[in-house]
């Protein structure tokens, strides 16, 4: 196709439809606005024709079918003046082929962003990996929450094992027993995890992964190389697990019904009371205190009414609703932006290590009286071996080894499960440190 | 308020408790609140120049968000609650309503902030902020309630309130443009086996795969709720809003929208959201939240402290289907019905506020709501919830819920037969 030529269609298209547009300009606000968007559209082919070919040539594509709605154009305004007529007007007026509004998406682009995995595998990079790379990978970037073998640390996600347990009462859905795609856990994988560093793992990395958690969940054997030719092959446990949303059938046929509205029951009996009462204390969030009061203790119904009024058993209770304690003024001095600046890099911690009152240790220890604490000397805590060494010696922490640790935590102290990989500015070390020191003491 | 009012209050509770016959008491002494001159109607108060933005008065101060330690490995990967106890009519003020992360709430501001629409459309197209505040927009108010909301619920009466029990919903007012304007934009394939995917921007990239009919139907590309910005922990600048579906559809951080010819399965919407039954087997692409209502007052967090005579029973009722048509209110765990007042007719896959209007004669109650929605579908029970779906159910619990309340007021969350 000769491009030169095409180059005027948009230009032409773009006059038609001032044209068109014109026809009401005076009297409706929608057609003014509709005619800055014409005029766009003359600027923006005007530019394209000066553009790399691709954009050219979607253009003109685009000039191509303007011109053809330009009638359709014509007419939806028309449409629009006679419907406001009668006074306002409650929708967007008819839409037209477009508006020009936004700009081509380039190739480097949608190549960054559009990397997500179908079902088939269509949208995998090329690349692969087997399990016994995957083992080291996954020990360094997945294990402190996952666990080495995928097993899960704390509330963390469990990986492997769960075959067989979808209909027990307590089914362990892991990716071996439930994910019917193995897509998807490339997919999750590539873009979204290591929890706290998502997009950082190569093609290769991820595939080293996906093979590894496959292989802790005895599916394949660790010298089998996953790569992007062999990963559409691979069907799931469960891939046949699932059913579509079947409650139109089974559930809205039945339950579309006049309900009842008298004697609908004989008696009534509480069955089961709160598990947890909760408090809700004024400075916020929530605490669970186990309930052990027993069912007994409260009337059946019937239509007649309670079966026995309880005695009264405390005085009404102000729940929730203590009046909250004034705020105390804080005092502005020089340290608290530091600590401020210190709260804020500490976020990039906080799904590891607690710090404050009451913090416990998580996936990490508890950063509580850091300072001149014994390295790696939180009892109960598992240590990386390097740490367990640290301690062996006898060290403690001070301003300085924890300075270099946060600066380079692999480098300082090689072997740790910490997956974190250091604060990369000064101002952000200074701010941590003053911050474990404030809040920890 | 000094303790001696509220002693006052407290007795004053107990003499109607003991009758009502003895009809309206009166007052010990004059109250000085009214024979005093007080401070407030002596000296002046704040100046206009003092609050640029306005944050509750102190006294409300307990009305706000509440998480669950235990619930989740992570504050930045969980859930919080919005204080529905505490709120009236329909709107949830921005400020409390609940939020939900999976990687921590991101600030992307307007000038960082891009929209992409690839896969099969004509003309992949990158949109900024503020080339979508020039395609026309709509205002609409819709639910957002995440798919486990009373999930806890499933296996037993769990939490001692109706804040964690029901609150990760809110309903707001919503600005944004239809999805299926920019779809129309960038020449999308819009035939009906096609699907949407989006996506967020944040670490979490959470995506979700949303069938053409629904992408073209309702779903807004929403920048303002309740008249200004989104809220960071609600996706600003940009988030979808997805009419009456799940709460994770809602993506927040939205940055990409692909066309394409199969549901994507992504982890959200495999190994998340989906339910297992009895026999192993799960249900998927549950996305509607079915007809749901609970009392909000009285309820556990909110005793009634005026003892027997005039009392409000008051709750909230929501379908992903439609419009809610009628609530019925029993105080006697199911055995009697009455039909509340709802406070305006609902607005599709919005909020509805009820209202009972009844006299308490001081007696214990088993409070229940009972929602019908457009369709004439009536809200199940719990127990016709797991007759259908066992117990191992984790999303979609829309069962009745049940208050116990005893002759002092106090609520509690509990099963009956």
């Amino acid at each position: 196709m000769s491009k030169s030529p095409n180059f005027l269609i948009p230009a032409a298209g773009g006059a038609a439809l001032i044209l068109g547009v014109g026809y009401g300009v005076a009297t409706n606000q929608y057609t003014s606005s509709k005619l800055d968007v014409m005029e766009l559209q003359v600027e923006q082919a005007q530019t394209a024709a000066t553009d790399a070919k691709a954009v050219a040539e979607a253009e003109v594509a685009r000039a191509a079918e303007m011109e053809a709605k330009a009638n359709e154009v014509q007419e939806a305004a028309r449409i629009a003046l006679a419907s406001a007529g009668g006074g306002s007007v409650s929708e967007p007026a008819p839409l037209s082929d477009g508006y020009g509004l936004g700009r081509l998406a380039l190739p480097e682009e949608i190549a960054a962003w559009d990397v997500d995995v179908l079902p088939d595998g269509r949208g995998l990079p090329e690349g692969s990996g087997n399990a016994f790379d995957g083992e080291e990978i996954f020990a360094e970037k997945c294990g402190s929450c996952h666990g080495d073998f995928g097993e899960g640390v704390d509330n963390w996600p469990v990986l492997a094992g769960g075959f067989d347990t979808l209909a027990d009462e307590d089914p362990v859905k892991t990716v071996g027993s439930y994910w019917p795609h193995l897509s998807t856990v490339y997919d999750y994988i590539y873009r979204s995890m290591p929890f706290g560093q998502a997009g950082t793992l190569t093609p290769d990395e991820t595939y080293a992964i996906v093979a590894y958690i496959l292989y802790s969940n005895d599916l394949i054997d660790d010298e089998f190389e996953l790569s992007h030719e062999n990963f559409g092959e691979f069907e799931m446990y469960n891939a046949n697990g699932f059913v579509i949303d079947d409650r139109p059938e089974l559930e809205y046929s039945q339950w579309r019904a006049e309900p009842c509205m008298e004697n609908c029951k004989e008696e009534v009996q509480v069955t089961m009371r709160s598990v947890f009462l909760v408090e809700t204390p004024p400075e916020g969030g929530s605490n669970s205190v186990m309930n052990h009061a027993r069912d007994e203790a409260l009337p059946s119904f019937t239509s007649s009414g309670a079966s026995f009024i309880p005695a009264s058993t405390a005085p009404a209770q102000e729940v929730a609703t203590a009046a909250p304690a004034e705020e105390a003024p804080t005092e502005a001095d020089q340290g608290v932006d530091l600590i401020a600046a210190g709260e804020k890099a500490f976020k990039k911690c906080s799904a590891c290590h607690k710090i404050g009152d009451g913090a416990k240790n998580g996936v990490g220890p508890h950063l509580n009286a850091l300072m001149g604490r014994p390295i790696g000397g939180i009892e109960g805590f598992k240590y990386s071996n390097v740490f367990q060494a640290a301690a062996d010696e006898g060290r403690v922490w001070d301003e300085e080894s924890l300075a270099a640790f946060l600066a380079k935590p692999k480098e300082y102290f090689k072997g740790t499960k910490m997956s974190f990989a250091g604060f990369k500015k000064e101002e952000d070390l200074v701010a941590i440190i003053a911050y474990l020191r404030e809040v920890g003491g | 308020m000094n303790s001696t009012t509220r002693r006052g209050l407290l007795k004053g509770g107990v003499a109607m408790t003991a009758g009502l016959a003895a009809g309206k008491a009166s007052a010990a002494g004059p109250d000085p609140l009214i024979t005093e001159l007080q401070d407030w109607a002596s000296y002046t108060g704040a100046g206009v120049d003092e609050t640029p933005y306005g944050m509750p008065i102190r006294f409300e101060s307990h009305v706000v968000r509440r998480n669950v330690e235990w619930l989740t490995a992570s504050p930045i990967s969980s859930i919080n609650f919005t204080p529905i106890h505490a709120l009236d009519g329909t709107i949830t003020p921005q400020g409390c309503a609940f939020e939900r992360h999976h990687s921590g709430a991101i600030e992307l501001s307007k000038d960082d902030y891009r929209l992409m629409i690839n896969g099969l459309v004509d003309r992949p197209l990158v949109f900024t902020y503020d080339d979508l505040e020039r395609f026309p927009r709509e205002n609409h108010v819709y639910f957002c309630e995440c798919a486990a909301n009373t999930g806890m619920e499933w296996a037993g009466s769990q939490l001692n309130g109706v804040q964690f029990t029901h609150g990760m919903i809110h309903n707001m007012e919503y600005t944004g443009i239809p999805l299926r304007t920019l779809l129309k934009e960038a020449g999308a394939d819009m035939s009906a086996d096609k699907w949407v995917y989006v996506e967020g921007a944040d670490a979490s990239s959470n995506g979700r795969s949303i069938p053409m009919e629904k992408a073209l139907d309702d779903v807004l590309v929403a920048f303002k709720a309740n008249g200004e910005a989104l809220r960071m922990e609600h996706g600003y600048p940009v988030r979808l809003v997805v009419p009456g579906w799940e709460g994770n559809m809602w993506v927040k951080w939205l940055r990409r929208v692909e066309v394409v010819d199969v549901a994507v399965e992504s982890r959200e919407e495999t190994s998340k959201y989906t339910d297992v039954y009895e026999d192993g087997t799960a249900r998927k692409w549950t996305w509607v939240m079915d007809a749901k209502s609970v009392i909000t007052s009285p309820s556990p967090q909110m005793p009634i402290k005026h003892g027997a005579g005039p009392l409000v029973i008051s709750g909230l009722a929501w379908s992903g289907h439609g419009q809610i048509t009628r609530v019925d209110v029993s105080k006697d765990g199911g055995i009697t019905w009455e039909t509340a007042r709802l406070g305006k007719q609902g607005d599709t896959k919005a909020l509805t506020r009820f209202y009972l209007d009844t006299t308490w004669d001081g007696k214990p109650m088993l409070l229940q709501a009972r929602a019908m929605d457009e369709t004439g579908y009536v809200q199940p029970t719990k127990d016709q919830l797991r007759e259908q779906r066992g117990e191992n159910a984790v999303y979609h619990n829309n069962c009745i819920q049940t208050w116990y309340v005893s002759p002092e007021g106090i609520a509690e969350n509990v099963e009956v037969s």
